[in-house]
């Protein structure tokens, strides 16, 4: 799919993460956490999946985590996506 | 009557938030309820069935009963509900509003269709309706008969006050008729009855008087807004051990009884008779699921042979 406008979804709850979805050249993922240290590369890895699974090739995807696990990243990420042009 | 099962506490949990969700596996219930209706604001509506979706794809050993509370059918989000959530296999589906047999076979229809889908025996997703206005309790004897998923039906007090235009008390007077009338056709029906939320979570005194009152008109199971309220829900529900002693003793009266070629025998002064064994064998059916018995009652013991 392509993203077609900006979407977002989640919220700044503990377990939760806001994910922004914006349209662009290439893809680009840029996250903050309060987490980071220890997972970051654990939150690309479930994000970078997720974007495979939905054939998202590119846009600009931005989190602000509060230690979401995977499911909730997985959820927040499908949830900005469909905002943003339709699963 | 053997494989009973126990639903005395049903907690609901907002389907969009994070940090309930992923403590379902930690709370000591026996059902809960995943609500994407009252819980949910309408701007999240999407958002929320993804986020049951996925946490119901990752909750893999479930350790109690897991009920989605989807939109009303005659919102226009219903679809995508059942949609989204139904292919991570929730136990099944609480129904708001289930004012009419019609709205429960259109759900049963439904679900069917799903469960071809999927490749699930017909059958598989069970109901569980909310009877909350008025014309809900009207209709609710033939609404149990509605479907053979049905595992009983739902009191809902708080929406079915504000159908009447009236105020919900904590002694629920202006409840027994619509309570009796949800009582009489689940039990009609064979299925079990729940009752309503208790809303003030900081009045435990009140919730217990609440339960225990709804014990004895018939009710098998409470839901629950705050995890909180659990114990005290399965203290009330919990056989007491004399009302279990006292059922062993009556089982053993009437067998008695049967080998004197009476129907009917006394017992510390008290006359037993069927309806008294009927009554001894669902506590201890109840005792049993509670871990309390190891005895099976059959319907040989209610009953004898001819």
């Amino acid at each position: 799919m392509q993203i077609l406008k900006k979407g977002q979804a989640g919220t700044m709850q503990s377990s939760d993460l806001m994910v922004t979805v914006e349209p662009a050249d290439g893809l680009s993922i840029e996250i903050e956490s309060t987490v980071k240290k220890q997972f970051e590369h654990l939150i690309r890895a479930r994000l970078e999946e997720t974007l495979a699974k939905h054939g998202v090739s590119s846009g600009k995807i931005s989190i602000s985590d509060r230690g979401a696990l995977d499911y909730a990243i997985e959820a927040r990420l499908e949830a900005a996506l469909q905002r943003a042009g339709g699963v | 009557m053997a494989d009973y099962k126990l639903r005395r506490s049903l907690l609901y949990v907002p389907g969009n938030m994070p940090s309930m969700l992923q403590n379902i596996p930690l709370f000591q219930c026996d059902a809960v309820q995943i609500d994407l209706e009252d819980a949910v604001p309408l701007s999240e509506k999407d958002a929320a069935r993804i986020l049951v979706r996925r946490f119901l794809d990752n909750y893999k050993n479930r350790n109690k009963e897991i009920l989605v509370r989807i939109n009303g059918l005659d919102t226009k989000w219903a679809l995508d509900d059942l949609k989204t959530v139904l292919p991570a296999i929730p136990d099944g589906i609480r129904l708001p509003k289930a004012d009419s047999p019609e709205i429960v076979e259109h759900l049963d229809t439904m679900l069917t269709e799903y469960e071809e889908e999927l490749g699930l025996q017909v059958g598989f997703f069970k109901i569980l309706p909310s009877i909350e206005t008025a014309e809900g309790v009207l209709n609710a004897p033939k609404t149990a008969k509605a479907s053979t998923r049905l595992i009983g039906l739902a009191f809902g007090a708080e929406d079915y006050t504000a159908t009447m235009e009236i105020n919900r008390t904590k002694t629920g007077e202006e409840l027994f008729n619509a309570r009796m009338n949800v009582l009489w056709g689940a039990k009609a029906a064979g299925i079990q009855a729940i009752d309503s939320i208790f809303a003030d979570v900081n009045d435990m005194e009140s919730l217990r008087k609440e339960t225990e009152l709804i014990k004895k008109l018939g009710f098998t199971g409470k839901c629950m807004i705050n995890p909180r309220q659990i114990d005290i829900i399965h203290d009330v529900f919990a056989p007491k051990q004399e009302e279990v002693d006292y059922a062993l003793e009556v089982i053993e009266a009437i067998k008695r009884a049967r080998e004197m070629g009476t129907g009917v025998i006394s017992l510390k002064g008290k006359m037993i008779d069927r309806p008294v064994v009927v009554r001894a064998a669902r506590v201890l059916n109840t005792a049993r699921a509670h871990g309390m018995v190891d005895v099976v009652i059959n319907e040989e013991d209610i009953n004898g042979t001819e």
